[in-house]
């Protein structure tokens, strides 16, 4: 299994505090992870630095086996980011922001393109605002933004997305849209980091699940549903490597003893 | 008729129409990126250059091109340094460009405070056929600009960390707009002057985007607001008697206070149909 995104003794300090303590973290390609964690823990500023837009202040990161100064695939990677930023109030339409998702694949004198097209309206159906095309962005729900901010991102056709909690102050039915778009993401062998407070409908699509807590990997293996379920899944709690389930970072998270091998091999850091 | 059998005033009009185009396609860029006080920053350091040329008797657009886009680099790179200083270290650069332009223009000989005036609140009465030249070359290599790179400033204008994600070159399309902005700055100042110079790139997108729902309609209806303010600023110039610059620049604010009054309405009117 080759790594989409890697990261070792990753450290990063925000004004002498530190953020990160130490991560060490490979996600590989296929991957559908889930990045958990309270407030402050940490998961934004991981995820940021997966990609290169947060300078680390030890260790390395590396995308597709390359660092990010060096990184040419670009067009690989689609970022969601925590929220639509506003800027100077410029007004934008949906489909001027999601066609601007098309930019990594396009030439800077190639001109718009069949294929471009098609990839716009794709992603505008598949987060359901194909009718809302020419609407101003700023005129949207948060729930509706945020499903734009998705569309960018897929109008890029990316191999790997990377979402900052796209489920934050989205309602109900923008989630369970936003589940399905996801799991047409893994059928297709997409891999999906993304940051998320609670999981919700999200769950049944996960495959791993790390915890951070205090700028380290807590926990890293099976998501809760599955380890609840007992499938033969177990996870690794880090800040307690060999205690038992009830102590560990997500209360009523059993421990179960891993067979999974790749679960003990990503978490040997942040071993405390 | 009357208007253009005056070559000056035909010089003029040109000259108008070229910042009034150029003007607002950059300032819908700055205004997104939040920097919308760029064209003063670097209208103030471009005074330094004008009184240089004049130092050194060289073309004052000439070295007013240079100095202010030296003062754009700057003035990007405090930017992208972060923000806890940086409105200070803004400051600084503007209040160095007035004094640096007083100073030197005073030890230029035969010139005096009167010679910045003009390039303070424009002379466009006065711009030769050469000038003219000069202002369209520079508004067709801005207009050039934003036609090539156009779609990667605007992913960079919406969001600098979608951007780096995205692959695209940060550092280099930052200083990209900063030097593209600067030489606006230096094209417009004959027309309004250098302290009015930063309205002709804000006003008309701030008028644009009480109406405007995407950001290409924005900028194409702020480029035709910044014509018609440059042109009739001109034109009411020339049969009322009132300084040029002023008049531009007034035209476009009370353009600015009517969007404000259709904008509601419009949007008024669109609330009322999705609810019906």
């Amino acid at each position: 299994m080759s790594a989409a995104f890697t990261m070792a003794g990753g450290e990063v300090a925000l004004d002498g505090r530190p953020i990160l303590r130490g991560v060490d973290l490979s996600v590989g390609e296929g991957e559908f992870l889930v990045v958990l964690g309270a407030n402050g823990s940490g998961k934004s500023t991981l995820v940021r630095a997966l990609l290169g837009l947060v300078p680390l202040s030890g260790g390395s990161v590396r995308l597709y086996g390359t660092p990010p100064a060096k990184f040419r695939e670009w067009r690989r990677i689609g970022y969601v980011p925590q929220r639509l930023s506003i800027g100077g109030g410029v007004p934008a339409t949906v489909r001027e922001v999601v066609s601007s998702g098309r930019i990594a694949r396009r030439g800077r004198f190639r001109r718009t393109g069949a294929a471009d097209r098609r990839a716009v309206a794709d992603a505008l159906d598949a987060v359901g605002l194909a009718d809302r095309a020419a609407y101003p962005v700023h005129a949207l729900s948060g729930g509706q933004q945020q499903r734009v901010l998705i569309a960018r991102a897929l109008a890029g056709e990316p191999d790997a997305f990377v979402m900052d909690e796209p489920t934050a102050g989205v309602d109900a039915d923008s989630q369970r849209l936003l589940a399905a778009t996801l799991a047409g993401l893994r059928e297709r062998g997409k891999t999906v980091v993304l940051v998320a407070h609670e999981l919700g409908p999200l769950e049944p699509l996960i495959t791993r699940a790390i915890v951070l807590r205090g700028g380290r990997v807590a926990y890293d293996g099976a998501p809760p549903a599955a380890v609840e379920a007992g499938v033969g899944a177990g996870g690794h709690v880090h800040a307690h490597a060999h205690a038992h389930a009830h102590s560990g970072p997500l209360n009523g998270w059993p421990d179960v003893i891993g067979s999974r091998s790749s679960a003990g091999e990503a978490g040997a850091a942040g071993e405390a | 008729m009357g208007i253009f059998q005056y070559d000056f005033m035909v010089l003029g009009l040109l000259a108008a129409v070229f910042v009034g185009l150029a003007a607002p396609v950059v300032g819908t860029f700055i205004v997104q990126r939040r920097l919308a006080l760029l064209g003063d920053g670097i209208g103030h350091i471009a005074l330094t250059g004008v009184a240089l040329g004049f130092l050194t008797g060289t073309a004052p657009v000439l070295t007013a091109v240079v100095v202010a886009t030296l003062g754009a680099v700057a003035i990007e790179m405090v930017r992208a340094r972060g923000r806890t200083s940086g409105d200070v270290a803004l400051a600084l650069l503007f209040y160095g460009g007035i004094a640096g332009g007083v100073l030197l223009i005073y030890l230029s000989p035969g010139q005096s405070n009167s010679t910045l005036t003009s390039y303070l609140f424009g002379s466009i009465s006065t711009v030769a056929a050469q000038d003219v030249w000069v202002i369209g070359g520079l508004a067709a290599a801005v207009l050039g600009v934003v036609a090539i790179f156009g779609r990667e400033l605007f992913v960079l204008c919406q969001d600098e960390e979608v951007a780096r994600a995205s692959g695209l070159p940060v550092r280099f399309l930052s200083l990209l707009l900063a030097v593209t902005a600067a030489l606006t700055v230096v094209i417009a100042m004959r027309v309004v002057g250098l302290l009015l110079v930063s309205a002709l790139m804000v006003v008309p997108v701030a008028t644009s985007q009480q109406i405007m729902r995407s950001f290409r309609g924005t900028m194409v209806l702020a480029t035709a607001l910044g014509v018609v303010a440059t042109v009739g600023g001109l034109t009411s110039a020339f049969y009322i008697d009132v300084p040029p610059g002023s008049a531009i620049v007034l035209i476009a604010l009370a353009g600015f206070v009517l969007s404000l009054a259709i904008g509601r309405f419009v949007r008024r009117s669109r609330t009322w149909e999705s609810t019906s």
